[in-house]
């Protein structure tokens, strides 16, 4: 591929128009599908239907105070939000939104992913330590148990994905999987795959909702145990930075889950595969997301860790044992 | 979960859970000293919302009581209020007419069935779900429109005079009662039961929380729902029978497990109870007056007075001193949740601080009812 | 070992009614009453502030400021104000006020009334950004309810 500059600026530019995008109006979308769940109306006065709202929250974030209290760690305070913003956009630089969209297709774009996931993790901690209040260092701390005892299932079921499609490429795997649901890693209808393969999509699907502190699994911002988590301290644009990148995060999960089991950007009978079947399905994940947020209460900190070591770690194990060895025998 | 017994005075920090807490209901303060995340001893601070009830009811009459009385125990002003009246009549030997005895306990078991509802979408809103606040602010939205109907308020009511009740009901009240009690038994197998009560992530969370023994609430004075949790079959209403209770029949729902768990059954169980007290009101209402014949200004005969009623929290009780004129010589009330919080201080030793605020939730605490 | 699979079971299935559960509640309709564009209207025993009520011929109103409204009120916000009655027996009223700042609607004063003087009214919606607004002056209230009926 050539490597002019308009190709790289005019990249830039798009993918910070998504993310900037994304971050802004999944806000909206969590609101209204929320409040219809729970058979309200959700925001509706700014602009038709409420879509005004996140530039009004926006303005309103941007004219607050951003107060430093007296006794933080005055640097780390202040990086902290930006840390947690910057490995979400960045992750969007390997993700192959379609054939031929996709800013850098690398040969290890599965292993930069989580190792940036990783960068977000240190965000949390960081910000709840510098920020002198004992409910964030609380927070914070559960934070980075959750995180990373969730990153090993996932790791674990990428690896099965690795394994059968050859490269850790992103481009490819979606390549492998051209030409029709029956394609797609989640069915995998050859070689008798589809016996394992839905058990790693529900397990990485279940990490992804731990791995972006989302409801269930939301132990650093519980509401109302920990005030806001790791996040009490934060003002104006820092909370709205660390809300931008957990919205991001969801959409570089979805992403991720779209292009390992779903085909990317697959039609499912095959028949116009497009850059807009991507969108399609990274929103309807992105929805279920929000779905399960809104139905389940919080799990309790060493269920969650339980439900990691003692049940997902097993499963993906014997997940990996078996998919290597159908491998190995067909 | 347990906790090492011996810890130096630096290795643990203490945690204000404040005035100003999502999770505490009211204005309590909490005084955690905490090893990491576990709880090593809980103290509640009480005191922040004490509003001198009991001085104001010596300052006026009997009858200008009635308003102070539904503002202790906002969400089941009408036991308070029913309290009140029961003492003050046993106190002058006032009448009251069957029908205003059936419409008592007709609106006390329809606040209690509200009062149920707000706790379980609170307590629901502290384990992190927020969904099922709405879907119990639906059916409590209906239950505040009928009572709204006959006494004219929403939260705060002032509905019994001595002698009976305030206004008569009316048939669109009675009909909008039985559609109420349709409705809600329609939607609690769906909505509360299946989404809820049988989710794993609940279960996980309450199961085997907050034990409390049969021992530990005879020890601390804890009734209503705390006790019988635990195993102790006590209810007012069947015990020490006031009004009409003993024409209807009731269970009073006992589990033994003294679990977070089994407080909750306890609750879903009496909301279905009232249910069907109120049905069997509704079909026995007699007809009739529904102010009985006090005096305009009331003097009892000087003496001490008690009673007891069953609110949805525990056991009211009333303790009157009357010295012949027309003000109350003292009133003292025994507030069912201050019984019950003072549970949680040695309870709470020991656990994880989710836990403890699930068990805390689990304790349905009204804090103005604990200062008044 | 049955154990641990029959709850991941159990588990996996009531996690799943739950979202069906919330999947149907997200097609129905919304229970929102929208206020400034449906308004409620008030049951006839609702109760608002109170108001006098006037003799319907005269427009004057029935109170004989015997007091005992004033009497009855355990906070104190009533205060109202008689002269004598030139042309006749009893009283006539000068000033009735009502401060609502301090009123717990708990219907004494309606109920002491022995001369159908008083009434609650439906008025739910105040609001104000002055505490004088709500230092209500009765008489006033029921000059104006005169001159809109004519």
């Amino acid at each position: 591929m050539e490597t002019s500059m308009w190709r790289a600026l005019l990249y830039l530019v798009g993918i910070m128009a998504f993310a900037g995008v994304n971050a802004a109006w999944l806000g909206w979308c969590e609101r209204k599908g929320a409040a219809r769940i729970q058979r309200r109306i959700g925001p509706c006065e700014a602009g038709f239907a409420g879509l005004m709202q996140p530039l009004a929250d926006g303005l309103k974030l941007m004219s607050k105070q951003l107060l430093v209290p007296q006794g933080v760690d005055g640097i780390i305070f202040r990086v902290a939000p930006v840390l947690a913003m910057i490995p979400a956009i960045t992750s969007m630089a390997v993700i192959p939104f379609s054939e031929n969209i996709g800013a850098r297709a690398m040969e290890l774009s599965v292993l930069l992913l989580f190792a940036l996931a990783s960068i977000g993790m240190i965000a949390i901690l960081l910000g709840g330590w510098a920020s002198g209040n004992k409910y964030a260092i609380i927070s914070a701390a559960r934070g980075v148990s959750q995180n990373l005892a969730y990153e090993i299932p996932m790791l674990l079921t990428v690896i099965t994905v690795v394994l059968i499609s050859g490269s850790m490429n992103l481009r490819e795997i979606a390549l492998t999987q051209q030409g029709g649901f029956w394609h797609w890693n989640i069915f995998r209808l050859e070689n008798g795959h589809f016996l394992t393969m839905w058990i790693s999509f529900i397990i990485f699907f279940i990490c992804s909702v731990a791995e972006t502190n989302r409801a269930p699994f939301d132990m650093a911002e519980a509401e109302s145990e920990l005030v806001a988590g790791f996040m009490t301290e934060y003002g104006s644009m820092g909370f709205g930075l660390f809300m931008m990148g957990e919205y991001l995060n969801i959409v570089v999960g979805a992403c991720l889950t779209a292009t390992l089991f779903l085909g990317g950007w697959d039609c499912p009978f095959g028949l116009t595969p497009g850059v807009w079947w991507f969108l399609i399905k990274i929103y309807i994940l992105i929805f279920t997301f929000i779905w399960i947020r809104w139905t389940y209460p919080r799990t309790q900190i060493y269920r969650l860790l339980n439900l990691s070591w003692k049940i997902l770690i097993p499963f993906s194990l014997a997940n990996l044992l078996v998919t290597a060895a159908l491998i190995k025998v067909f | 979960m347990t906790v090492p017994v011996h810890l130096r005075q630096d290795e643990t920090f203490v945690l204000n859970l404040g005035p100003q807490h999502p999770a505490t209901h009211g204005v309590l303060r909490v005084k955690l000293t905490m090893d990491g995340e576990y709880v090593v001893k809980a103290e509640p601070v009480l005191g922040y919302i004490h509003r001198m009830h009991e001085k104001m009811a010596e300052e006026g009459t009997f009858v200008q009581f009635f308003p102070n009385t539904a503002r202790m125990d906002y969400l089941h002003a009408l036991a308070f209020n029913h309290g009140w009246a029961l003492v003050v009549e046993k106190a002058a030997g006032i009448e009251v007419p069957e029908r205003a005895e059936y419409i008592r306990v007709i609106t006390v078991e329809l606040n209690r069935i509200a009062s149920h509802l707000l706790w379980w979408a609170a307590f629901l809103l502290d384990l992190g779900g927020f969904t099922p606040l709405l879907y119990a602010f639906d059916d409590r939205e209906k239950i505040i429109d009928l009572l709204e109907r006959i006494t004219g308020s929403r939260l705060t009511y002032s509905y019994m005079r001595f002698g009976g009740v305030y206004n008569d009901i009316d048939d669109e009240f009675i009909a909008g009662t039985r559609d109420f009690i349709k409705r809600l038994r329609g939607r609690m197998p769906r909505l509360y039961h299946d989404l809820v009560t049988h989710n794993i992530i609940l279960i996980k969370r309450i199961k085997d929380i907050g034990l409390v023994s049969a021992e530990q609430c005879r020890r601390y004075g804890a009734t209503g729902p705390v006790a019988r949790g635990s195993g102790i079959n006590y209810d007012i209403r069947k015990n020490e029978p006031y009004s009409v209770y003993p024409e209807f029949d009731f269970e009073v729902p006992v589990f033994n497990e003294g679990d977070s768990m089994a407080r909750y059954m306890v609750r879903m169980h009496e909301m279905e109870q009232s249910m069907r007290i109120i049905e069997q009101a509704l079909d026995k209402l007699p007809g009739g007056p529904v102010m009985g014949k006090a005096p305009k200004v009331l003097k009892p005969e000087a003496g001490y007075y008690y009673s007891a009623v069953e609110t949805a929290r525990g056991s009211l009780g009333h303790r009157l001193v009357c010295d012949g004129g027309k003000n109350p010589y003292k009133l003292k009330l025994r507030s069912p949740t201050f019984c019950n919080l003072s549970l949680f201080g040695e309870v709470a030793e020991g656990m994880l601080l989710a836990d403890a605020l699930a068990f805390m939730g689990s304790l349905d605490l009204v804090i103005p009812e604990i200062d008044r | 070992m049955s154990g641990y699979l029959s709850e991941i079971v159990t588990g996996g299935k009531s996690l799943i009614t739950g979202l069906a559960i919330t999947a149907r509640e997200f097609f129905r309709p919304v229970v929102t009453e929208q206020y400034p564009w449906e308004v409620p209207t008030m049951t006839p025993l609702f109760r608002g502030h109170i108001e006098l009520i006037a003799n319907e011929e005269t427009g004057e109103p029935n109170c004989v400021v015997c007091g005992m409204c004033q009497r009855a009120c355990p906070s104190a916000c009533i205060s109202l104000d008689g002269k004598k009655n030139e042309s006749g027996k009893g009283k006539v009223l000068t000033r009735y006020i009502l401060d609502f700042t301090k009123c717990s609607l708990c219907g004494l004063c309606v109920e002491s009334c022995n001369f159908n003087a008083l009434r609650f009214s439906k008025d739910y919606n105040l609001a104000s950004f002055d505490k004088n607004d709500f230092i209500m002056d009765m008489l006033k209230r029921l000059e104006e309810q005169n001159r809109c009926k004519h």
